[in-house]
């Protein structure tokens, strides 16, 4: 090492702080890790970004893929039978969303703020609808309030199918989702708040409205979103539930498997990027809001012992319980009967998935394959991405392309990216086209659609560590991927498989995005469910949906034995 | 990484190809006929192995023309024979005379010499009437098409969308050739006012009537006979004006690179035994002779088959969708 002198070092740190940077050499290992950000950013482009402008430039073309202009889309505004949908589809998410919102508020709100007995029960039970696929719910809800069902009398003649039988639908499969968003906005509280208020003899109410509320606003805004955008892209329950009212989601299914018609399926899909697009903007914006919310010298707030507020809180969240497993029990007791309504004898014979559609007991062994090679994989990519984005040094243009890459997926409803890439994979032109119809495109396509929570998971868990890991590293001269090793996938191995658990559940009962890209030996077991449910045997898919919960659960059990002993081997430094 | 995907992607690929006996087969069968179907042609030809996509008529068409360019079909098995009508319009079909194709009835298959497809049997509507159910609700069981525009049944019936169901559209094809354009969309209309739900598949609506959603589901005579068989307290009514109808029918990709072996299915397809074999399933069979009896379907199809102009129904698919869909696919609940 050449010496340098102190005034060489003044010199730099005052270029620094005027804001240009020092200049160093490029080491071996910067180049490296520059090569393979901008091999990742390739891969990106060509499993997220491709598929899309694929998708955009099919809208364009008429039916001889000559270029059309804007004639699709007049064509689907000129059809009030078409652009009925998006009226259904705004009001459908607008009231799923406030109702949904609502009771995810007031069950965190229970799970944090209170002290009401069986709080770890609620937390496990509020996390039931992640492990089944959308299309479990509503197939749920025939058996309960259908014309035959148990409980349709509640409904005061009032059909299940159609607006009523969607938003229940959403509401419970979007629930965890907002709740972990509400859980986390209102975790953060800063006590010094409420001191303040019971010093001015503010009534509980008027805290609640003056420092509750507003203390967790961003995560109002932010749950306001994600599941609007979860519900207008959703098209699992009202493909089951929906009777004829028609939506966005399920008119891209019924244009491009129906009626051959890939140009208009385009179409829709542009239009349900749009919310998706939006909801994300303002999620972005919000999150760079929040961090700033809690300062350094806040206090955390610790729930006090409420007699009434807890009793109140049980029982609210004991409601929203009962109705989550009442939804998971009901189709487990239909799945289990020999012919539902008029022979209720438990009998097996639903489960005998190899005589009907959908692919039999084999699209089930497909689907733990695609799932356990999507979490594979995607770990491995995503973690890999997370660590050369944060940790490369300079490159900053390359570094917020791939940011921007890394995050687009979070954007893209999963039936348009599906829709992306048979444009996109089956061109003959294109040298990857040989995939189509392989388990590796159902990997690749998983991957992606749920590359960016699993980046953002990374990115957290990678931020956490201090940068001087690397200096250190770097200073006595180890390559970097040693460091990788050897000290920052030990010390975020939680993350790695969080990861890796929330890429292999999603996988499992994912539909929208793999439902057009599926084959014969690839059939997989929440398709077989839509299939099954298509051509009227629906027990038999309520079976199937609860094979596919069975096996989810019991991953997410094996998954918190092993982080208890792993973690408990490999994290003990975090414990003081 | 990417290498490992696209090394497991070229495994697939290798795998795929291995076996130079691999016919992919596109069909609309139902999946608990195809079994049957398969064990005899395996018989006859275990050198021979079948992988099969199956789906909904208006889904496997649609996978065909949107494969139009890299086709991935050897041979398709069973499809409505409008279907193929307009996937030979397109120009993916090759002719073919199976051996033993003059055994079959000249109706029987595409009139064109040699033929581009050959017909296996007939599958004609069928109405799945819930008799439990009628009887608690008071509803008098359907002898006619016209009977089910009539008020007793209304938000009573499941009826297949005909955009993707095949079973949909020969219903809604028989009804305008019977009665003419004018007074088939007008008792359409008349009926849609009596519909509960438009499903996806043919299968649905029986399957529906079945499990008592509703009383009457417009269906098919093999779902109704095997529904019923099933144990479900249906009865499988054939509508006095006559049954709308399709024929199921194969024909060879004029792509395939299997085309022995796809020689072999469609040869197949129109022996005797195997004709045999479809008439458990339907009533009318292309092999003369062949002839059996539905059990639980009273009634005689073949004589009930409405008038039936394949080249029109073909011809006019797309226009006659796009009407129904205008109609009455937008048309939401009311709420």
């Amino acid at each position: 090492m050449t010496s340098v002198t102190s005034n060489q070092l003044d010199a730099a740190a005052a270029e620094a702080a005027r804001g240009r940077p020092v200049r160093q050499r490029m080491s071996r290992d910067d180049l490296l890790m520059r090569i393979m950000l901008v091999l990742l950013t390739l891969w990106l482009v060509g499993t997220v970004l491709l598929p899309l402008g694929a998708l955009l430039r099919k809208s364009v073309e008429g039916p001889a893929g000559e270029f059309v202009g804007l004639a699709n889309f007049v064509q689907y505004f000129s059809n009030p039978a078409l652009t009925a949908s998006i009226a259904n589809s705004i009001w459908i998410a607008s009231i799923s969303t406030v109702i949904c919102v609502l009771l995810s508020f007031a069950f965190a709100y229970g799970l944090t703020r209170t002290c009401m007995p069986g709080r770890s029960v609620f937390k496990l039970v509020s996390q039931i609808p992640l492990l089944a696929p959308s299309l479990l719910p509503a197939i749920s809800l025939v058996y309960l309030f259908g014309n035959q069902g148990i409980a349709k009398d509640v409904l005061l003649g009032a059909s299940i199918y159609g607006p009523i039988g969607i938003v229940i639908g959403e509401v419970f499969w979007t629930f965890p989702h907002a709740l972990i968003i509400m859980t986390t906005a209102l975790a953060t509280a800063d006590a010094r708040l409420y001191e303040a208020a019971a010093a001015l003899k503010a009534s509980n109410w008027r805290t609640f409205w003056t420092v509750t509320v507003p203390g967790a606003r961003y995560g109002l805004i932010s749950a306001t979103f994600v599941v609007f955008t979860l519900v207008i892209t959703d098209f699992g329950v009202p493909k089951v539930i929906g009777g004829q009212y028609n939506v966005l989601a399920t008119d891209i299914y019924k244009q491009v498997i129906g009626q051959q018609n890939f140009r208009m399926g385009a179409v829709v899909g542009l239009l349900l990027l749009l919310p998706a697009v939006l909801s994300f903007a303002v999620d972005q914006y919000v999150q760079r809001r929040q961090s700033a919310a809690l300062s350094a010298r806040a206090v955390p707030y610790e729930p006090k012992p409420d007699r009434a507020i807890d009793t109140f809180a049980f029982i609210a969240c004991g409601l929203i319980a009962a109705a989550v497993l009442i939804v998971i029990g009901m189709a487990f007791f239909a799945s289990l009967a020999t012919l539902w309504p008029y022979n209720l004898t438990p009998s097996l014979k639903n489960y005998d998935f190899d005589n009907m559609d959908g692919g039999g007991w084999q699209s089930f062994y497909n689907s733990l394959k695609m799932a356990g090679m999507t979490a594979v994989v995607g770990t491995a990519l995503v973690f890999m991405g997370a660590y050369l984005v944060e940790k490369t040094k300079g490159f900053h243009t390359g570094r917020f392309i791939f940011q921007l890459l890394a995050l687009l997926p979070l954007a893209v409803p999963g039936i348009v990216l599906g829709l992306g890439y048979i444009f996109f994979f089956n061109a003959p032109s294109n040298p990857a086209s040989f995939i189509y119809g392989t388990m590796a495109i159902l990997v690749l396509c998983t991957v992606a659609h749920f590359y960016s929570v699993a980046h953002l998971t990374a990115v957290t868990a990678l931020k956490q560590l201090d940068q001087e890991i690397e200096t250190v590293s770097a200073s006595l001269r180890v390559p970097f991927f040693r460091t990788f090793l050897l000290v920052t996938l030990p010390v975020c191995l939680p993350a790695v498989l969080d990861i890796a658990m929330y890429l292999f559940v999603n996988a499992l009962t994912t539909v929208s995005a793999v439902v057009f890209l599926y084959a014969p030996e690839t059939t997989l077991a929440s398709i077989a469910v839509l299939n099954m449910d298509d051509a009227g045997d629906v027990a038999p898919a309520a079976a199937m949906a609860m094979t596919i919960f069975f096996a989810a659960t019991l991953v997410r059990v094996l998954y918190i034995l092993l982080t208890r002993s792993v973690l408990g081997r490999t994290q003990a430094w975090r414990r003081r | 990484m990417l290498r490992r995907a696209l090394f497991a992607a070229a495994l697939a690929v290798v795998a795929g190809t291995a076996n130079a006996q691999e016919l992919t087969v596109y069909t609309a069968l139902e999946a608990d006929q195809i079994k049957a179907y398969q064990a005899s042609f395996q018989k006859a030809y275990p050198s021979i192995k079948i992988k099969w996509v199956r789906d909904s008529t208006g889904i496997v068409t649609a996978k065909l023309l949107a494969e139009k360019a890299a086709p991935k079909a050897d041979v398709v098995f069973g499809l409505a024979a409008t279907s193929l009508m307009s996937l030979d319009k397109e120009g993916l079909l090759q002719a073919y005379v199976p051996v033993g194709l003059d055994k079959i009835k000249a109706s029987m298959r595409d009139p064109a010499n040699p033929p581009k497809w050959v017909g296996m049997d007939i599958w004609a509507s069928a109405i799945c009437f819930n008799t439990v159910e009628a009887e608690k609700k008071k509803i008098p069981a359907p002898a006619s098409w016209a009977d089910l525009a009539k008020p007793a049944y209304k938000g009573q019936i499941a009826m297949p969308n005909p955009a993707s169901s095949g079973t949909g559209y020969l219903m809604v094809a028989g009804w305008l050739q019977m009665l003419g354009e004018e007074a088939g969309w007008k008792y359409m209309d008349a009926l849609h006012e009596n519909i509960a739900s438009y499903t996806h598949s043919g299968s649905k609506p029986c399957r529906q009537a079945a499990a008592g959603e509703y009383a009457v589901g417009l269906s098919f005579e093999y779902r109704a006979n095997r529904t019923k068989k099933d144990g479900a307290p249906i009865e499988a009514i054939l509508p006095k004006e006559g049954l709308g109808w399709d024929m199921e029918a194969s024909a060879i990709m004029a792509a395939t690179k299997q085309l022995d072996a796809a020689k072999k299915l469609l040869d197949w397809s129109v022996t005797e035994e195997a004709n045999k074999l479809y008439a458990q399933n339907f009533a009318v069979v292309a092999y003369p002779g062949v002839q059996a009896k539905l059990e639980h379907v009273k009634g005689d199809v073949e004589a009930q088959l409405a008038k039936n102009d394949f080249a029109w129904s073909a011809t006019h698919r797309e226009r006659i969708l796009a009407e129904w869909t205008k109609r009455y696919d937008g048309k939401s609940e009311k709420k």
